[in-house]
């Protein structure tokens, strides 16, 4: 790993140069909540200025951008007694991501081992995914976050270069070529013996603002045994099976596809549209039959397949921690209390 | 079916049932029907699909002779009742066309009050004959609902091809969070709005909340809705329960809820 530092006004330069001719995704405000927090969401970001780098957590993540909530993917065209397939991978040119912290990172190394590293990569998302520039940055933890319980609170790969706030300097770690030579558009140095220090303390200082833990100790044997426990149900009377833990997850990837017809039946349609195993219809299979008739199981199988089934498969699990399903959950169901009270501790 | 009849449509070299098709509203605003007329772009496209042989909305020519009604508003008087067993008797498929056909819709909310009161409320001394509010499905079986307030032109045309396609018509069982997070929408209960699309059926692709205007329920239940607990989140977001009520029993999708929700607030208010 290549280290360096460069003054903090550098990085508007450096954002101009990538901005002037590529799309750049990042944080910005959009708006206040009724507490008068500000509420993040990564947009398109035209000018350095409406960049929030200093953002806590957006409510959506910035899947959007790699595994659209929707996406159409094959569209059919009926011509002359004959039928014509057409297939987009719905991108047209790369995307820079500017300001990602490390969950997101994380949540992205995760969805490559199950959609670029399977037998059949997904090419809707391989596509985007092999055209993104990721410039990540440390972040403050808030009250929610858990990521370092889940080991996602620091980035090792998965990025082109991290910046870390020295108060006056950024700390940055390069990853790739590209990073490395766009860095020669602005002033930097190699760091001294000061600057690493400085880094050290910053990042201590971060760890010790955690607040919320997850214990992930055994959790695939307790989650074993505790199958067929109330607590289950206790969760699933309150579970709304609305379906926005998933969609606000950055590690959920599951989907459904609907196939359509046009009324001027000339033009058909297979789209794509992300789709939660909370939601009532998500394990009925044809003939009708639904295997996960109520809200309880449905909530059981969205644990099961994140912290145990997945951690089986890929000896970790799908969860990176950033705690927006627990912010978001209007029934107040979080990841650290659910576990928690699988565990049997006081909740 | 008559296979005789005028087939302007193949698809896939597979000729198609065009089916007559009758327009027809009890006690309603008309909305839902306006709604298909609307929709210029693919109007014709629609007229291909089926053969309207009754609309007083959009044409002069009656004829009984249809195979697929839809029945838009409530029933509210006894002529209506006459009128709807007439035209299921003509009907091979009855579709209920949007909420007031399906719950009531807004026209129930008389159902809280006297007849007395309402009728003088409304139209004073005037004489006028009315009933309480009931779907249409209170009257006479009902094969297809068709939910909303008004009903969504996308999705009645997308009904319309699957019907002509001889696909099985099916609705979206899920909330309309569903929809309102794939349209990236900031939460409503976030910026301190009422909101019941954690429980209300989605297929409106959360048409309301999009617009930053909490749902109202129009679509009824999501299977599987928890409203037991959609209660206490209002409560715990502070909204009284009056807010809760009046949304809960603006459309009539929740008429056995908001019955025991009236009941268990009958002390209190």
């Amino acid at each position: 790993m290549i280290f360096k530092v460069f003054a903090k006004e550098e990085l508007r330069s450096f954002f101009d140069t990538l901005a002037s001719s590529n799309k750049v995704v990042g944080p910005v405000g959009i708006g206040k909540d009724r507490h008068g927090d500000t509420l993040f969401a990564f947009e398109d970001v035209d000018r350095f200025g409406d960049l929030r780098l200093d953002y806590t957590t957006t409510r959506l993540p910035a899947k959007r951008f790699f595994l659209p909530f929707r996406e159409s993917m094959a569209s059919f065209s009926l011509e002359k007694g004959d039928w014509k397939k057409d297939i987009s991978y719905n991108i047209d040119r790369p995307h820079i991501f500017f300001g990602l912290h490390p969950c997101d990172i994380n949540a992205l190394n995760k969805l490559d081992k199950v959609l670029l590293g399977s037998a059949y990569p997904m090419p809707y998302y391989a596509v985007k995914r092999k055209n993104m520039f990721i410039i990540g940055i440390d972040c403050t933890p808030q009250p929610y976050c858990f990521c370092r319980s889940m080991g996602s609170d620091t980035a090792l790969h998965g990025f082109d270069m991290f910046l870390t706030d020295l108060g006056d300097r950024y700390f940055v770690e390069i990853l790739s070529d590209s990073a490395y030579n766009l860095l020669k558009n602005i002033r930097t140095s190699d760091p001294v013996e000061g600057d690493h220090v400085h880094y050290m303390k910053v990042v201590s200082e971060k760890t010790r603002k955690f607040v919320t833990r997850v214990d992930t100790t055994d959790l695939t044997k307790i989650l074993d045994m505790e199958f067929q426990s109330d607590v289950w149900k206790q969760w699933g009377d309150r579970c709304l099976g609305c379906g926005t833990c998933a969609n606000v997850c950055p590690t959920c990837y599951c989907y459904n596809v609907d196939e359509s017809v046009d009324i001027s039946l000339q033009r058909a349609t297979k789209d794509k549209m992300l789709y939660s195993c909370t939601v009532i219809d998500f394990a009925q299979v044809a003939g009708g039959h639904n295997f996960r008739p109520e809200r309880h199981s449905r909530l059981k199988y969205r644990y099961y397949h994140k912290h145990r089934g997945f951690v089986e498969a890929y000896e970790e699990s799908l969860c990176v921690g950033c705690g927006r399903c627990g912010e978001s959950c209007l029934a107040g169901i979080t990841v650290p209390e659910v576990i928690a009270s699988v565990r049997g501790e006081e909740v | 079916m008559d296979s005789g009849r005028q087939q302007s449509r193949t698809y896939l070299g597979v000729p198609l049932f065009r089916p007559r098709v009758g327009f027809f509203e009890l006690s309603s605003c008309e909305g839902c029907q306006l709604q298909l007329l609307n929709n210029e772009a693919t109007l014709l496209d629609f007229l291909s699909l089926v053969e309207v042989v009754n609309f007083r909305e959009a044409m002069k020519e009656r004829s009984e002779d249809y195979e697929i009604a839809f029945v838009e508003g409530s029933v509210t008087r006894e002529d209506e009742i006459e009128r709807l067993r007439k035209i299921r008797e003509n009907a091979g498929i009855l579709v209920a066309f949007g909420s007031c056909a399906c719950f009531g819709g807004v026209n129930q909310l008389k159902n809280r009050f006297s007849l007395d009161w309402v009728k003088n409320e409304v139209y004073g001394n005037s004489p006028i004959k009315t009933d309480f509010v009931r779907p249409l499905e209170a009257v006479v079986k009902v094969d297809l609902k068709i939910f909303g307030c008004p009903v969504k032109k996308e999705e009645v045309e997308k009904i319309i091809t699957h019907i002509a396609l001889g696909q099985e018509v099916v609705h979206h069982k899920y909330p309309v969070c569903m929809e309102c997070k794939a349209n990236e929408n900031v939460c409503l209960f976030d910026i301190g709005e009422p909101c019941l699309g954690p429980v209300t059926r989605g297929g409106c692709d959360s048409w309301c909340p999009t617009n930053r205007a909490g749902c109202w329920g129009c679509r009824g239940p999501a299977e599987d809705a928890n409203l037991e607990q959609m209660e206490k989140i209002m409560k715990e977001n502070g909204f009284s329960p009056d807010t809760i009520l009046d949304r809960i029993e603006c459309f009539g999708g929740f008429s056995v809820y908001a019955e025991k929700l009236r009941k268990d607030l009958g002390d209190s208010r």
